[in-house]
């Protein structure tokens, strides 16, 4: 095997994918060979980084530096400087916002500083491709160990004891789960790992499923170990289909290595995994739905009991746990249970990881302990808001999730606190949003992606959550009565009240928590008929302010609809009844005559 | 419905990849999407062969097909757009970028162009949420799009 003395990583999660990193990586290995640097300087594509918003990204180690916002044509200039004179080519350095110095080594900026990296710590360290890289970070260590050294009930316990909880949104306890399968009596029992991310603005599970597809692997058969299962399933999304390519390379290495197949390391455990695609409905991630659609059948929920873990896939006790939940068991099987629950808040043990988007400026997938604040997450890790804007909500949990203000910035994040703030964690989206958010839009907006979602089995939610799209678009309109808001509240309940599984229990929860937390702007929404964000077109007028208007007449070019006349070199007007608010007009002034009333 | 005779050959293809599922009816959307794959969509006469292959009635494979967002009934453009509609794209403007195809494509969400290039559909969440808003154009990612740059995207793929 040859011997590199430094490596380029080159991020090759989606974001960065998509922003040409598999040509930086090309380019970079064919300026290596022109060079006859090859034998000595390594390329490796990896997972995620989790610094989207700077990606595409490259790191070059021993030296840990860590450049940013790289483009295909960089690759010389980082080959012939940086690794061949040895210095750094500073102007793909990342930039501190604070006092603008270059910053080289991730670990010295705000973005990475409170990071706690156990789900993700591989993702963008080892090429996800090549089972070694993952072997040499200890990778198949903890099944080894489960296999030779612990029987199931010691390997239970042990996950028992580390507090692990779910990590796909209900947060039942992982190792209780694992447990009542493994008491169950049955000639078959499955291990399913659930990765359909279906919560708009998650993509952790995608991006480690992309970056470290061994560390699920891995742990599923450890999971089939205790449970007495010797079949594993992963649900995962279509969508996905760089994952899912990924995850097949690592299923053939894992089975070639004897890592997967029967008789495990010479144990006697037979364990093998199956794919499974999902075909894009949310309501899957419900794991009877999800179970019924492995079944081939229509994703629609069940009543629970009977739990899965006692009858489940094809009618066998099936295990069900999330692709994050899973990559955290070989790190608490190799450093114990202890170690992972000195980490995290008192019932809320260990890491989680959030997709960090919307309004902010560090875009990107982060892992944080439990109990870190919002406060922390938004202004230290996060950066702060985007363009200097004033922070208003953050959204967590999806679509069952609700919006969070400023008075919860200082709440330690977990499971519990979550829920008693009115909103939840679910599989870790936060959403950030700035003043020129509508609260009211934004519960349109969830409620419109569960009327589309809801499987329709349960009245309430197929037509209550309908009800309550009608009227929330009713307010944005200008049509509301304060009567409205009301019957808002009252249908929620009912909704919350009355569907079988979680998504109607928790489709009304952007509802609900943004009246409880911007009750003002609903008010005005419907009494003075005003959209403090100007997001709601109906609420709103574009006004030509006379003093400042030329006449230069590029507004009126400009409306689709000509709503707008005046004589040239003389103040403009737009006549309200033929505008149709497109705000065209107002980003083709040059003289900011025009704003929104 | 559109009255389409499926040629010996295609549903000889059909066949197949229910065969290669062992014409197990638990297999059903693994053979829904092998044959959205081969064939573009899943047209009710293709449901038809399915059904009668897994041994199930039409309505329980139109059940599923028309359950799951990824199954269509309606063949795609040459060059089908979607735009991501999740959460992060929408705080950061993914409506108008969308209302902006709209105009430019003159066709609605779900439909295809008459002149059969281009289709328009929303999607949840393509993980790229650091480049919101997002376009996909089959499977190329477009990050960062302005209603501005709608155009640009279009005519790449409009000769």
């Amino acid at each position: 095997m040859a011997k590199f003395k430094m490596h380029l990583l080159v991020c090759g999660g989606t974001g960065c994918h998509a922003s040409l990193s598999q040509t930086i990586g090309d380019n970079l290995k064919e300026i290596l060979v022109e060079k006859g640097l090859d034998h000595e300087v390594q390329v490796i594509m990896t997972g995620c980084f989790g610094f989207c918003e700077k990606g595409p990204i490259v790191k070059v180690m021993p030296d840990n530096t860590f450049y940013t916002e790289v483009k295909p044509a960089d690759a010389r200039e980082i080959i012939e400087e940086h690794i061949i004179k040895g210095r750094k080519v500073n102007r793909l350095l990342y930039q501190d916002p604070e006092n603008k110095e270059h910053v080289s080594d991730s670990k010295h900026m705000g973005f990475y500083k409170k990071q706690i990296r156990i789900a993700l710590r591989n993702c963008g360290f080892i090429d996800p491709e090549n089972i070694d890289e993952y072997i040499a970070r200890d990778g198949y260590e903890a099944l080894g160990k489960v296999l030779t050294e612990m029987d199931a009930q010691q390997t239970i316990d042990i996950i028992k004891k580390s507090g692990l909880r779910g990590r796909g949104g209900g947060g039942f306890p992982t190792g209780l789960k694992w447990e009542i399968t493994s008491k169950s009596q049955a000639d078959q029992k499955y291990v399913v790992c659930n990765a359909d991310e279906g919560d708009p603005g998650a993509f952790m599970d995608r991006s480690i499923l992309e970056g470290d597809p061994h560390s699920v692997i891995e742990a599923m058969a450890i999971c089939g170990y205790s449970i007495g299962g010797t079949k594993g399933l992963v649900y995962i999304r279509a969508e996905y289909p760089l994952a899912i390519t990924r995850l097949k390379i690592a299923i053939a290495q894992a089975r070639e290595y004897g890592l997967l197949g029967t008789d495990i390391l010479g144990s006697g455990f037979d364990f093998d995994i199956e794919l499974r695609y999902g075909a894009g409905a949310f309501v899957c991630g419900e794991e009877t739905a999800l179970i019924h659609s492995m079944e081939g059948m229509r994703g629609e929920p069940t009543f629970k009991p009977p739990f899965p873990s006692v009858s489940g896939y094809l009618g066998k006790p099936t295990n069900v746990n999330n692709v994050e939940t899973f990559a955290s068991i070989p790190v608490i099987i190799n450093k114990g249970a202890d170690w992972f629950s000195s980490i995290g808040s008192e019932k809320s043990k260990g890491t989680k990881v959030f997709a960090l988007a919307g309004k902010i400026n560090n875009v990107g997938l982060i892992e944080v302990p439990m109990g870190i604040t919002l406060r922390e997450i938004i202004y230290e890790i996060g950066g702060g808001i985007k363009d200097g804007k004033k922070f208003k909500a953050v959204q967590t949990g999806g679509p069952s999730g609700g919006c969070l203000t400023e008075h919860h910035l200082d709440t330690p994040i977990d499971y519990d606190n979550l829920i008693a703030a009115g909103s939840m964690m679910g599989s870790g989206g936060m959403i950030v949003m700035d003043e020129d958010d509508c609260m009211v839009s934004v519960a349109k907006f969830y409620l419109d992606f569960t009327v589309e979602e809801s499987c329709g089995k349960c009245t309430p939610c197929r037509i209550g959550n309908k009800r309550l799209y009608e009227i929330l678009e009713t307010i944005t309109q200008g049509k509301g009565t304060m009567e409205d808001l009301q019957k808002l509240k009252n249908l929620s309940y009912v909704i919350k009240d009355a569907s079988l599984c979680g998504l109607g229990q928790t489709s009304p929860n952007p509802v609900l928590s943004t009246l409880d937390n911007f009750w003002d702007e609903y008010v005005e929404h419907v009494t003075v008929k005003k959209c403090r964000s100007s997001q709601c077109k109906a609420l709103m007028q574009y006004i030509i302010e006379a003093e400042q208007c030329v006449g230069c007449t590029a507004c009126a070019r400009n409306c689709p609809v000509n709503a707008i006349s005046g004589e040239r070199k003389l103040a403009h007007y737009i006549n309200q009844d033929i505008c149709i608010k497109c705000g065209a007009c107002m980003e083709k002034c040059k003289f900011n005559a025009i704003s929104i009333k | 419905m559109v009255n389409l005779k499926l040629s010996e050959d295609k549903i000889n293809q059909i066949k197949e990849i229910c065969k290669s599922f062992n014409n197990e009816k638990g297999e059903l959307i693994n053979v829904l999407h092998k044959t959205q794959t081969m064939y573009g969509y899943l047209p009710a006469e293709v449901q038809e062969v399915i059904a009668r292959e897994l041994n199930v009635s039409t309505a329980h494979v139109y059940g599923v097909v028309t359950f799951y967002s990824f199954f269509t009934m309606i063949p795609k453009g040459e060059f089908p757009i979607s735009i991501c509609m999740g959460t992060a794209c929408y705080v950061r403007g993914a409506e108008k970028v969308l209302d902006e195809f709209k105009r430019e494509l003159k066709i609605a969400v779900g439909e295809t162009s008459k002149d059969g290039k281009f289709s328009l559909s929303c999607l949840r969440c393509v993980g790229a949420c650091g480049l919101a808003p997002v376009v996909l154009v089959g499977e190329k990612v477009y990050g960062r799009v302005s209603p501005d740059g709608v155009k640009d995207i279009i005519a790449e793929y409009k000769q």
